[in-house]
């Protein structure tokens, strides 16, 4: 195994090499996991006409952190491939709603399950695959299915990825990588989907072989760039969710 | 609920959680629905999955003890209890999709009498928020639904069909509201339980489709 370090020194390096026209996967799922300083980096990169991959465009939680509707705002996205273009509670706006409503920004709306499915499948060769989910619904209108012992189904294709910013809490040298609690979510599946993964870590990156074998959640070969997240106020980190008034 | 009629959010999401049994495996979805974890259901023993990867999570976190990267679906600081497990977003989809979820619970729009459900777009709206509920929808083996009976301007979120675009297809089996429990029957709604104060004849003027009432017709029952 090659014993060369992936530590990157800092989140503007680690992106530095990201072209115009790239499509890029944020994992996370509301705070945990979510890499906000990578997000601030490519916020200040500029870098144009980027696809953004993740759960949610952001933006219902309050305190507000680095996101892919920030992104949008900055005028560097052309379409955005989520499982929310608008919140949950009719009540609520997201602020990318209105971007796309006005045709400044692409999307594709994909139901979660079938979002992380279709990493999946990119990252383990297998180019499309059935699912019952959205069968019947506006969705499945003018799409293939099939029917399956019976039941029908709906065929969707694996979602490649250029680059993915992922979050951990421990990673070593290599690149192996632990996450803590809820940090997990999409991160490991994004990971094996992208030409180029990038992980901003939490505690100080040890050398390889500190992380036993049998305790790795997401191998170091799907990795390819570390960054420490420094403490804060350099470094951005999950606070508290402000409760919304009802 | 100010200014509605029968039972509140909390007894609402009580109703639902008393039909839990035990050794399910439960998902709640955000809002009125996750109320049901507060509910007291002696020893009937729950999973309760969150589709972020969080298999056997607990109540929400005490103030001060509150661990910011462990969140239930609606994003809340959760704390898990004994033999709780984390997997990746895969594989809790898998759990969702291979048929371990014994039940989910969801809020919604609208409820079908063949139980058809609405619950990511309103009409006219361009995108919506999806989330995991296609999948819950589609792939859980039950679907309770909680919501208010009707709309702002009085009519019934329980329809003969569905006007919203539909999240999943005949797929819902218990609907509670502030009026009482119903099961959808394929050509209306079957009264299983009453809210305290309200007349059969009451609910029937509020739902907008054929109502069949059990008998007998228990009142929902509420602590205390």
């Amino acid at each position: 195994m090659a014993a060369k370090s992936k530590v990157v020194g800092s989140f503007r390096e680690a992106v530095a090499d990201i072209p115009d026209g790239s499509t890029i996967a944020f994992g996370g799922f509301a705070m945990p996991g979510t890499p906000f300083n990578l997000i601030k980096a490519l916020l200040e990169l500029g870098v144009k006409r980027l696809t953004l991959v993740g759960n949610t465009t952001g933006g219902a939680q309050q305190p507000r952190m680095p996101d892919m509707g920030m992104l949008v705002e900055n005028g560097q996205v052309a379409k955005v491939i989520c499982a929310f273009t608008a919140a949950t509670r009719p009540t609520d706006t997201l602020p990318f709603t209105k971007y796309y409503e006005s045709g400044e920004c692409d999307a594709e709306l994909v139901p979660q399950g079938t979002l992380a499915e279709r990493m999946r499948a990119a990252g383990a060769g297998i180019p499309a695959f059935y699912t019952p989910t959205a069968v019947g619904t506006e969705l499945a209108e003018g799409r293939e299915t099939r029917v399956i012992n019976g039941r029908e189904y709906l065929l969707e294709y694996a979602l490649p990825l250029d680059y993915a910013f992922i979050r951990a809490r421990r990673a070593d040298t290599f690149g192996n990588l632990q996450f803590h609690r809820a940090q997990r979510n999409f991160n490991p599946v994004m990971a094996t989907a992208a030409r180029c993964t990038i992980v901003e870590v939490d505690e100080p990156i040890v050398p390889a072989g500190e992380i036993d074998a049998d305790a790795v959640h997401c191998s170091g070969l799907f990795v390819r760039r570390l960054v420490q997240v420094p403490p804060a106020p350099e470094g951005l980190w999950p606070t508290k969710r402000q409760e919304r008034r009802r | 609920m100010s200014g509605t009629k029968g039972i509140n959010r909390q007894q609402m999401a009580d109703l639902i959680a008393r039909q839990f049994q035990d050794g399910w495996v439960v998902n709640l979805g955000v809002g009125i629905p996750t109320m049901c974890s507060n509910t007291d259901i002696g020893d009937t023993d729950i999973v309760y999955h969150s589709e972020n990867g969080i298999i056997g999570y607990g109540s929400v976190a005490a103030e001060g003890h509150e661990d910011l990267n462990l969140v239930n679906a609606g994003g809340q600081n959760v704390t898990l209890k004994p033999g709780a497990a984390v997997v990746h977003h895969a594989d809790s989809f898998g759990i969702i999709r291979g048929g371990h979820i014994d039940v989910t619970v969801m809020g919604a729009y609208q409820v079908s009498c063949r139980g058809d459900f609405a619950n990511w777009k309103l009409k006219g709206q361009k995108g919506g928020g999806i989330g995991g509920a296609m999948d819950l929808a589609a792939c859980a083996k039950r679907v309770f639904i909680i919501l208010e009976h009707t709309t702002r301007d009085g009519s019934s979120r329980l329809v003969p069909e569905c006007d919203l675009p539909v999240t999943a297809r005949g797929v819902v089996k218990l609907v509670a509201t502030n009026y009482g429990l119903f099961e959808p029957t394929g050509d209306g709604f079957l009264l299983r339980e009453i809210a305290p104060g309200l007349t059969v004849d009451e609910v029937r003027a509020a739902t907008g489709a054929k109502l069949t009432v059990a008998d007998p017709l228990p009142t929902v029952r509420l602590p205390g």
